[in-house]
């Protein structure tokens, strides 16, 4: 077996691992696939037996599902839209009207949270959406075509890997101005890199499978073969790491929201709420605590989620 | 897969040239990202909306004052120049002077290094002293409570916002509890005392044999090394008991088993030693990471580390200050880096092939 | 193997060392002042180029001015390092004796040639401050003219300029009229820098203190002066600690690490009333909240629009609830109390007005504005705040919260639409203010008047620039005062700002601990009448 450059083994593969076994194990339950999509849905299934048979990975979904369906009915689910202020109930501790007490402006720290989840939701989504495509795009390209393309890529990757990761994300943020977009554009430059090295490992590991090499027979193009095979086999291991990392990114977003410079007031967004409530922890430790724990709970969720997605989709990977 | 000693038998001569060979390419690659790490530090300075001229002459600054420094700091020239200038005086060791401080970027590097090097280092011994006995526990223990626990808890570890355990740790340990000292590095009619040889304050007030200084110092280190260290600790846990699992899948752990070796003996010397050449390589990470990650946490403790030193020269615009850190910041990182990666390679037979 | 259980064994030394630690009673030591506060802004130390907050406090407490005031009474100027002064009958030169038998804490005495020395040093160097002196008419070149000995123990300074001596006379109490040791700062001089690059993290004064260790975003150590004129301090040292987080400063101060708390929240002093061992003392500060406008184009270029918003600030609400005790009522730009204020305050939060006022301008329809301010408490409180009473009148805000390091170029560019931010005098005199608030001489952007905040919101109103530069000329003090009244009135009514507050010192002194005080302006900070039981 050949492992690829200086990466830590990913003995990855979505086709001849864990869901194949449980699948033999499962298969008398289903008739032979009638058909491609029909393998596909039967292979999902199995992986979610196997996968809701883990306990603790089930507890993952059940917070990122939370998460989502507190971000869709947020309007329904609160009372104000968390940015209105009342000074005459500011610090109230939380009570039978304010369930988590209210905040120095008199908000409603629930309400605020809930909204807040909107905002959570949408730094992880944009940040994968940036990230993917491009580390996806660069690994894939460096792995299969190698050669000198290979070696100019896999410098670049080491330049931003070789970044303090938080300390480039301030600067970024510094240089772009503060705000959410921003914030997340930086967490994606000095987050994209890995994904490279995850994507080029599976690449060179692929290129020389004989599905490739009848595909390069019939005359197909680079650009095809990327695109219908290599980046959907890559997508097992990316969206593992894409699970884990997600709780990273939490954490990021929220730490540059702690130093002003990710979301800004007044928006609802967690980090934030932390950094503005801080000076309150001695006397109303509720207006700090409150954002920490959801944070907290949140990448605790994605944590567990990914946990169990990795094994399920890539039992053997370390990380 | 057998364990093997990497520097055994035929392969050893070839192994020592391809080290050689691996050394100059690292070297080389070295070079490569610090000449990408400068410029885009320098560059993201310069785009930066911040004003380095401000920073020094103050908002009220007259017209006057203001061009005259403006020139001073050669921000007329194109930026190409300004840049073949800084690392000009850069590759002559002059990092030039700090805004913030007034002071040579290096003064300032060689005092505010040594705090993060000291709070890194102690949260690396505790991840590494507590995290490694769980992670083993916790595989030789599959599916048992004690993986679980160690599961949850080095996830918890692993998920909680680190300035936010840094607040609640101060808040319980030194204001309910008293157990801990405040913020800071030391307590204050401490400060001063202490001649710095290493500014390791610990190391210095022992060589010193100011053991009050030194009990003073070891008290304030151990609520942010708590606080870093669970992150660490959480990490290498995790990893650990992954590494461990599939060692302990392995024929040779079943052979040796079978063989009748005694529990102890298979799961330290066999499997152990087999994950300690990735679990160092973890550790190195770990160790990088936290060098660099420190800087909420030396926000929350009043550390004057140097996350502190660049993020508080960034707002500043103190572009030699920021550069100058990260430059220090970088080289660990990417010595930490490829040193495992070195390791790696020498002593684990799979990529050598 | 080996190795880890050695490492084993030295974490157990270490972990059990920590908890072996007896804490220390949690007491600042007899003899030594802690002092917990910001001095994140300090990046100089030198006398000539001082112009931050921290910076000026501790020069006050390293150096001895030309003229100063007493603790405890801000409108009597008296001599500093100077005994005596006489003004000539055009008001056109004063002549200083200097004070009989002081020494620098070199041991070098303070001669009338350091003072000469001082004041020629900041001109030449010409960093920011220079301009409280250069505004006399002096320049690099002339000033060796301007500013001469006369004999053993005197020196006379000329006015070229057309300004009033009492105004020159409170400019020579600002930071830039410390006298420094020529003979030390010369002996360190390099390069001809006249001491610069060693004076700024050393010092060489005659104050109560000497400079020990200014470690930056850390500590700034002082020794006391044994020496010092009025008698030596009481305490021996002095740790000015920087601790930016309010919640760590309330905290050490109830843990007894530091003596006395300055930058504490209103809500955290709320939280120490009645706590056992700790006073609050008020100490009412000069600096000014305000909201201007960039009058450069649009909606903001109308009187009308000003008026509406100075009626849509809730300003009892505010100072009621976040701002409570640390802000005043303030809406006009000069310290009310102080010589040639005004205490109206007619404006109150009346949304009906606004509105009206609005629409005649013609934005009844509504109005869409950003407002830059610093994202630091309390600016982020009051900007939401005025966010939501503009909104109330259909004036949508968006809030752009910055580092200074960001506002300050985007201010002196004229690139902001409202900006919420503070303004302090240099020195206590209202030409400090005025001059920055209501005077503009030339409005053009090529100008560069950046100094000035008139300016800055692209305001030049004839009529009030003439008479700011009136005032600044007047001699008879009875006369300038009524003159700043008037100017104060024409201003209140009629120009882009809405002045909101005042600031106040809120001091969480440790029991026991006495004698601190915390003047009017940054740089009358006292630290040598501290005494301890």
């Amino acid at each position: 077996m050949t492992i690829a450059g200086e990466e830590a083994p990913t003995k990855a593969g979505p086709s001849d691992t864990g869901t194949t076994k449980t699948g033999i194990r499962a298969w008398l339950l289903a008739e032979a696939p009638t058909s491609p999509r029909h393998a596909t849905l039967q292979r999902a299934y199995l992986s979610w037996l196997a996968f809701s048979a883990n306990p603790i990975a089930m507890a993952g979904l059940g917070i990122i599902l939370t998460l989502v369906l507190a971000a869709l009915f947020a309007p329904w689910l609160t009372g104000t839209d968390g940015v209105v202020q009342s000074l005459e109930d500011r610090l109230t501790p939380p009570s039978a009207a304010h369930w988590l007490g209210t905040d120095q402006l008199g908000r409603d720290i629930l309400d605020r949270i809930i909204w807040g989840s909107r905002i959570t939701l949408y730094i992880v989504a944009l940040t994968a959406a940036i990230v993917v495509p491009v580390g996806l795009g660069v690994g894939v390209l460096a792995g299969y075509v190698g050669g000198l393309v290979d070696a100019a890529l896999m410098r670049l990757v080491d330049v931003f890997l070789a970044f303090p990761r938080l300390i480039l994300a301030l600067a970024f943020v510094s240089a772009l101005g503060p705000g959410i977009e921003n914030a997340v554009l930086a967490i994606a430059l000095t987050s994209w890199a890995p994904y490279a090295r995850i994507a080029r490992a599976e690449a060179m590991r692929l290129r020389n499978a004989e599905f490739i090499l009848a595909a390069q027979v019939q005359g197909a193009s680079t650009w095809r073969i990327l695109r219908r095979y290599l980046v959907p086999l890559c997508m097992p291991s990316v969206i593992v790491r894409l699970t884990l990392d997600m709780a990273g990114v939490i954490l990021i977003a929220a730490g540059l929201g702690f130093l002003g410079l990710g979301a800004q007031p007044p928006s609802p967004e967690w980090g934030a709420m932390i950094s503005s409530g801080r000076q309150h922890l001695l006397d109303q430790w509720w207006v700090p605590t409150v954002p920490g724990l959801a944070i907290l709970l949140v990448s605790l969720g994605f944590n567990l989620l990914g946990d169990g997605l990795r094994d399920v989709l890539d039992p053997k990977a370390g990380s | 897969m057998a364990s093997s000693n990497a520097l055994a038998g035929p392969g050893r001569v070839p192994g020592l040239l391809r080290a050689a060979r691996q050394v100059g390419g690292v070297l080389g690659s070295l070079a490569l990202t610090f000449l990408g790490l400068t410029a885009v530090t320098f560059f993201i300075g310069r785009v930066m909306p911040v004003d380095p001229v401000l920073a020094i002459v103050g908002d009220r600054a007259p017209a006057e004052v203001y061009d005259r420094v403006y020139l001073e700091l050669g921000l007329d020239q194109p930026i190409w120049r300004q840049y073949l200038l800084f690392m000009g005086d850069l590759l002559r060791g002059d990092l030039g002077v700090s805004i913030q401080t007034s002071r040579p970027v290096l003064e300032d590097l060689m005092r505010f290094f040594p705090a993060t090097l000291e709070l890194a280092t102690a949260a690396t011994l505790v991840g590494v002293l507590l995290g490694v006995p769980m992670g083993v526990a916790a595989a030789v223990n599959q599916g048992r409570p004690i993986d679980h626990i160690v599961r949850v808890v080095g996830l918890i570890g692993y998920s909680a916002p680190i300035f936010w355990l840094g607040m609640v740790a101060l808040l319980v340990f030194y204001a309910w509890l008293g157990w801990a000292p405040g913020p800071g590095r030391l307590d204050v009619f401490h400060q001063g005392l202490t001649p710095s040889v290493t500014g390791l304050l610990v190391v210095d007030a022992a060589l010193a044999g100011q053991w009050d200084v030194f009990h003073n110092a070891l008290a304030h280190l151990a609520l942010p090394t708590a606080v870093l260290g669970t992150y660490a600790l959480a990490y290498i846990a995790r990893m650990t008991r992954s590494f461990m699992l599939d060692q302990l899948g392995e024929e040779y752990v079943l052979t040796a088993r079978v063989k009748g070796l005694p529990e102890r003996v298979v799961i330290w010397r066999h499997a152990f030693g087999n994950v300690l050449v990735q679990l160092i390589t973890i550790i190195g990470l770990t160790y990088a990471s936290l060098l660099e990650g420190s800087v909420l946490t030396e926000t929350v403790f009043a550390w004057p580390g140097i996350g502190q030193y660049i993020t508080s020269a960034l707002f500043k615009s103190d572009m030699n200050a920021v550069i100058g850190g990260t430059i220090v910041v970088g080289f660990c990182f990417v010595g930490l880096n490829m040193l495992s990666d070195l390791l790696y390679r020498l002593v684990d037979p799979r990529t050598r092939a | 193997m080996k190795i880890i259980k050695h490492t084993l064994a030295a974490g157990a030394i270490a972990a059990a060392s920590v908890f072996a630690v007896p804490q220390a009673s949690a007491e600042t030591p007899p003899n030594m002042l802690v002092l917990g506060q910001t001095i994140s802004d300090l990046i100089t130390l030198d006398p000539a180029e001082i112009f931050e907050f921290s910076g000026g406090e501790i020069a006050n407490n390293i150096y001895d001015r030309i003229t100063t005031f007493e603790p405890g009474d801000y409108e009597t100027l008296v001599g500093g390092a100077t005994e005596s002064w006489q003004i000539s009958e055009d008001g056109k030169t004063i002549t200083f004796t200097m004070r009989d038998g002081m020494t620098f804490h070199s041991g070098n005495p303070v001669r009338a040639e350091d003072a000469v020395f001082s004041l020629r040093r900041v001109v030449k160097l010409g960093k920011t401050p220079s301009f409280i002196l250069t505004q006399l008419g002096w320049t690099p070149e002339n000033v060796d003219d301007n500013v001469t000995v006369t004999g053993d123990g005197t020196f006379e300074i000329k006015i070229p300029a057309d300004i009033s001596p009492g105004l020159v006379l409170n400019a020579l109490s600002a930071t830039v009229g410390s006298v420094v040791d020529e003979v030390t700062v010369m002996a360190n001089e390099v390069d001809g820098d006249l001491g610069y690059a060693w004076l700024k993290t050393n010092s060489a004064g005659s104050g109560p203190f000497s400079l020990r260790a200014w470690n930056a975003n850390e500590t700034v150590i002082l020794d006391r002066y044994d020496g010092y004129w009025k008698g030596a301090a009481s305490m021996e040292r002095v740790i000015v600690r920087h601790l930016p987080e309010p919640a760590a400063q309330r905290l050490l101060l109830e843990k007894g690490d530091i003596d006395i708390a300055r930058t504490l929240t209103p809500d955290q002093i709320a939280g120490l009333e009645g706590a056992e061992g700790v006073t609050i003392e008020d100490a009412p500060k000069t600096k000014i909240v305000y909201l201007a406008m960039n009058t450069s184009e649009g909606p903001l270029a109308d009187p009308k629009v000003w008026e509406a918003m100075r009626w849509l600030v809730d300003y009892e609400g505010m100072l009621g609830s976040f701002l409570k005790g640390q802000y005043s009522m303030q809406q006009s730009f000069w310290p009310t109390g102080l010589f040639g204020s005004i205490s109206e305050n007619p404006y109150t939060l009346d949304i009906e007005k606004g509105k009206a006022l609005l629409a005649e301008a013609g934005y009844g329809d509504g109005l869409t504005l950003t407002m830059d301010t610093l994202n630091v408490a309390p600016f982020m409180d009051i900007a939401q705040s005025v966010q939501q009473t503009l909104g109330q009148a259909g004036v949508t805000v968006e809030i752009v919260p910055q580092d200074g390091s960001a506002l300050w170029p985007k201010y002196r560019a004229r690139r902001h639409g409202l900006i919420l931010a503070q303004w302090g005098p240099d020195y206590l005199d209202p030409h400090s203010n005025a001059d920055s608030f209501a005077h503009n001489p030339d409005n053009a952007l090529e100008a560069k008047l950046t100094g000035k905040l008139a300016w800055r919101n692209a305001w030049a109103d004839e009529t009030i620039t003439g008479m700011t530069e009136a005032a600044s000329q007047e001699t008879d003090l009875d006369k300038r005062a009524v003159m700043y009244r008037d100017l104060l009135t024409a201003h209140q009514t009629g120009s882009p700002f809405v002045n909101m507050f005042r600031s106040s010192e809120q001091l969480a002194i440790q029991d026991g601990v006495t004698g601190f005080v915390s003047g009017p302006t940054f740089d009358l900070v006292f630290y040598d009448g501290v005494t301890k039981e």
